[in-house]
């Protein structure tokens, strides 16, 4: 076995050193009847070149945002990583390390974790960021623990333009708690409506939880929201899917709110089927010692050289156990890192061009596809990189046919609330070419006649 | 090599660029005309602006000052640091695994899903249990997880109950999730052996406890072998049996805990497995169960119909989602080429010479340095400075001294029952010749504290960076770059 070194020999000597006769006399502790009785059955090993043709064809049985013009997005997003960011994470020394326990030893990841916090807390407008949670969904459960802890009030006021998706993990994660919750209804334009937010925020609201772009897609107008949040003590968290953007649009941060955070992967990230995907979470310094996750802080070593540790542990389980501000152990390192390479190639100035490309394909693509006749703008409000059209006939069919021309036309609104039946949600990226939108909006105008 | 490397942001320089964009000539949609003002981004992110050959250099230098399982020998105890087969990251990069969105269509993800039925079986199998949920994404989140399907089950019976018992010996992610998941933690002793007394189990078990946690083999890299004991009374009042499934890598191929009475366990697939840690992440944290907790696992469910696979989004009893889309597939795909590749007969080695390679340092080592629980072991063993602290050395030195020596330290001051334990993972994939010099070391150690102790409290020397003061980084709290 290529990953075992040791030999026949090595194997005598050990046995002989520690007194035993075989290997298998270690074993003598578990009882007779817990010892595998028979073999288990599993496929016989293969060796490398079989390994690779049989799942390079396994892989192959699946379509691709590349074999096929995708237009998929709610959530998971296809954007072009650079080279660098595979060359670079594929290091063993970053691929294969722990946790940065021993700082000595770990500068690379802890400096490299500074900076990714650093970028994050500064993209999304906030004082400090950790260094990530595992995905958009448990980053916003975690914010709405933490709201809880930090305002030790029951009501939690959450808009409608939730991902779906989270909003499942966040009842999940936070179902064994003593919680009201309260949900707050879109508007025509497809935003969280202000009135509504006004006349229900009282003072027993921990918080006020809305996504921005929301998941049609709308960006919300939060700085009014905001206020109404702050005027009863309540406070306010605004999370993200699309975390790009933030080059283009002024993130909850720099208007007020408390906790800003959401989904990282369209940061230098593979769709990977949705994972592993990144959990950012930043917030403002005076709710530092209730955040969640880990932190990397700077310091000084014995010779007053700068280097940087993990810090504030004293609120992580391995110190607090079930006082610990969260259950989250293993993060999203590596991710963490493609997303700080990918910012530092882009810089300020790269990220803003593609989230404005981003903007300018979608609503390229909005403007073709609203201008058939069987399609209908669904929301009034601005948006970024997705919307919401209503079709005339069925969004099932009109996938479908869309699929026969290697095309994923968008994600059917209806399974997550029937209320949006006939609704597809479509996404353009920077991935879209011009002729991709042209040959999409030929399909549809095709197929809806 | 020893020479600092500035902050990305102390090398930027205004108008550098790392990017190559793709142009599109559309006609153009002027983002600040169609948006209210107050949408658009008022200030410029700080990012640094420099060039490609910037980032690579710098992040290239950066890695050098890690230490990794490619670099040497990293026996961090309970975090199974062993290779991680570059066939997997090969096959996870594969575009079909890598370039796939979790709302394609189904008949477009066959393979995905395939890759995922199979590894919930080959999981179960080797486990022992019935069913399997991938979606956790690591194994604090499968712990949760867990006890969440417990609760569903106590809940659909009519009654929570209270509390969940967990030696004194688990990871602190143990206790966190009980109480994340509404439990109150009653913290069991373990006895003068290391393990459960199955008496001390009897006395604080009772109808409102909804589960115990043991750690198989525990963090002391003891077996528990109390367990069938243990489960008898435990379902006896109708609790459940949680095991953590950190240590695994003993007992795959040998034994399962199905069959020794437990109920769930959670997978960490960056220990047993082979997924790389990354420097914190991402892991993967798939849960097993017993037929009684099967309905209500996470949804969505990758089922089979003939001989197609497709998703089920909705199951009656289901807790519901612990994570956004499928898990951390990525992961899943490396867990899967590793147990491909392996076979019964790999695993079964595997852990074996896990064993053997733990209780040959054990051996070797065990006059140097106290073990306070003598005896074979299984995957890990822990030692303590009890011998050292009477020259002032404690833990942390012989911990910082080893990086000298050029080995990762061993997991420090914890499990928290030892004082200044010092808990050694060889895992299998180490030589008898690796082993051997990490004796060495360590016996050259042991003989410093003796003679020169300051060659420890002063160590380490050789680092990029000597100790590192994490009292100022609290008190000075800077965790982000100001220019």
């Amino acid at each position: 076995m290529r990953y075992i070194p040791h030999t026949e020999q090595d194997i005598r000597e050990m046995c002989e050193r520690i007194g035993i006769k075989n290997p298998d006399e270690l074993f003598a502790v578990i009882p007779a009847n817990m010892k595998l009785a028979k073999p288990l059955h599993l496929p016989a090993p293969l060796p490398e070149a079989k390994l690779v043709s049989y799942l390079k064809k396994l892989s192959r049985t699946n379509e691709t945002v590349d074999s096929f013009d995708s237009f998929l997005g709610a959530g998971a997003y296809h954007h072009y990583v650079p080279v660098v960011i595979n060359a670079l994470t594929s290091r063993g020394e970053f691929l294969t390390a722990y946790t940065p326990y021993q700082p000595e030893l770990s500068q690379g990841t802890l400096q490299a974790l500074f900076e990714f916090q650093t970028m994050i807390a500064s993209l999304l407008g906030m004082e400090v960021a950790n260094a990530s949670l595992y995905d958009g969904a448990s980053s916003l459960a975690e914010a709405l623990l933490m709201a809880l802890r930090v305002r030790k009030r029951k009501k939690i006021l959450i808009s409608e333009g939730i991902h779906p998706e989270y909003l499942q993990v966040v009842k999940t994660y936070l179902g064994n708690m003593d919680v009201e919750w309260v949900k707050l209804p879109i508007n025509e334009q497809g935003r969280v409506d202000r009135y509504q937010l006004e006349k229900l925020t009282d003072d027993h609201t921990a918080a006020v939880c809305v996504q921005s772009p929301n998941f049609f897609g709308v960006i919300e107008d939060q700085v009014a929201l905001i206020e109404i949040a702050h005027r009863k003590l309540a406070l306010y968290i605004s999370c993200f899917t699309e975390s790009l953007a933030f080059g283009l649009l002024q993130p909850a941060g720099l208007m007020g709110a408390d906790i800003v955070c959401g989904e990282g992967m369209s940061l230098g990230n593979y769709l990977n089927l949705g994972g592993p995907h990144l959990g950012l979470f930043t917030t403002r310094q005076e709710f530092v010692r209730q955040m969640p996750g880990r932190l990397v802080g700077e310091t000084v070593d014995a010779q007053d050289k700068r280097g940087f540790v993990l810090t504030l542990s004293t609120r992580e389980q391995h110190i607090r156990r079930q006082k610990a501000t969260s259950n989250i152990c293993t993060n999203q390192g590596l991710c963490a890192l493609a997303a700080t390479i990918y910012l530092a190639l882009l810089g300020p100035w790269g990220v803003k061009k593609v989230a404005e490309m981003n903007y300018q394909h979608a609503h390229y693509l909005h403007q073709g596809l609203s201008a058939l006749s069987g399609v209908k703008s669904k929301f009034s409000g601005p948006f970024f990189n997705e919307f919401v059209v209503e079709l005339n006939k069925p969004v099932g069919e009109f996938l479908d046919y869309c699929q026969r021309q290697e095309i994923f036309a968008g994600v059917d609104m209806a399974p997550f609330d029937s209320k949006f039946k006939n609704c597809l949600l479509v996404c353009a990226t920077e991935m879209n070419t011009k002729e991709q939108m042209d040959q999409y909006i030929e399909v549809a105008k095709e197929f809806l006649g | 090599m020893m020479f600092e490397e500035p902050l990305l942001f102390e090398k930027s320089s205004p108008g550098r660029e790392g990017y190559s964009l793709i142009e599109e000539d559309l006609p153009e949609v002027i983002p600040h005309h169609e948006l209210e003002p107050n949408l658009i981004r008022t200030e410029s992110p700080l990012l640094p602006e420099v060039s490609e050959p910037d980032v690579v250099r710098h992040f290239t230098r950066l890695s050098q000052w890690n230490f990794s399982i490619d670099t040497g020998f990293y026996p961090l105890g309970s975090c199974t640091m062993k290779y991680n087969p570059r066939v997997n990251e090969e096959v996870a990069r594969m575009s079909g695994f890598l370039k796939i969105h979790p709302y394609q269509p189904s008949e477009t993800l066959q393979g995905a899903l395939q890759l995922m039925h199979e590894l919930e079986q080959y999981l179960a199998e080797i486990s022992g249990m019935d069913a399997v949920t991938l979606q956790p994404a690591a194994g604090a989140q499968g712990e949760f997880t867990g006890l969440k399907l417990i609760r569903a089950y106590h809940q659909a019976k009519g009654n929570p109950r209270k509390k969940v018992l967990i030696p004194d010996t688990a990871h602190g992610t143990n206790p966190a999730s009980s109480s994340l998941c509404g439990y109150e933690v009653v913290e069991i002793k373990s006895s003068r052996k290391g393990v459960l007394a199955v008496e001390d189990v009897a006395r604080l078990m009772d109808e409102e406890v909804a589960a115990i946690m043991i750690t198989n083999p525990n963090t002391l890299g003891l077996f528990e072998e109390n367990i069938g004991a243990i489960a008898e009374i435990v379902h006896s009042k109708g609790g459940f049996v949680y095991c953590d499934g950190a240590n695994q890598n003993a007992l795959v191929g040998q034994a399962r805990v199905g069959d020794m009475g437990v109920d769930v366990l959670h997978f960490n697939l960056h220990k047993t497995f082979t997924t790389p840690h990354g420097g914190g992440g991402p892991g993967s944290g798939p849960v097993a169960v017993k037929q009684a907790l099967a309905p209500f696992l996470p949804v969505p469910r990758v089922v089979k119909k003939g001989k197609a696979y497709t998703v089920e989004y909705h199951a009656g009893e289901s807790i519901g989602r612990v994570k956004s889309f499928f898990g951390n597939f990525g992961m899943l795909v490396r867990a899967y080429t590793y147990i491909r590749e392996m076979g019964f007969e790999g695993l079964k080695l595997l852990s074996q010479m896990a064993v053997l390679n733990a209780n040959y340092l054990r051996q070797a080592l065990r006059e140097d340095f106290f073990l306070p629980y003598d005896g074979v072991c299984m995957h890990e063993c822990v030692f303590t400075d009890k011998w050292q602290n009477e020259q002032g050395v404690k833990t942390l030195d012989i911990a910082k001294r080893l990086m000298d020596y050029g080995f990762h330290p061993p997991t420090v001051y914890f499990p928290l029952v030892v004082a200044g334990s010092l808990m050694v993972e060889p895992t299998e994939t180490e030589s008898k010749e690796t082993l051997d010099s990490f004796i060495t070391a360590m016996k050259a150690i042991a003989q410093e504290a003796k003679t020169t102790p300051e060659q420890l409290t002063s160590a380490p020397k050789l680092t990029a960076l000597r100790r590192l003061d994490e009292v100022k980084a609290v008190r000075e709290l800077k965790l982000v770059w100001k220019p």
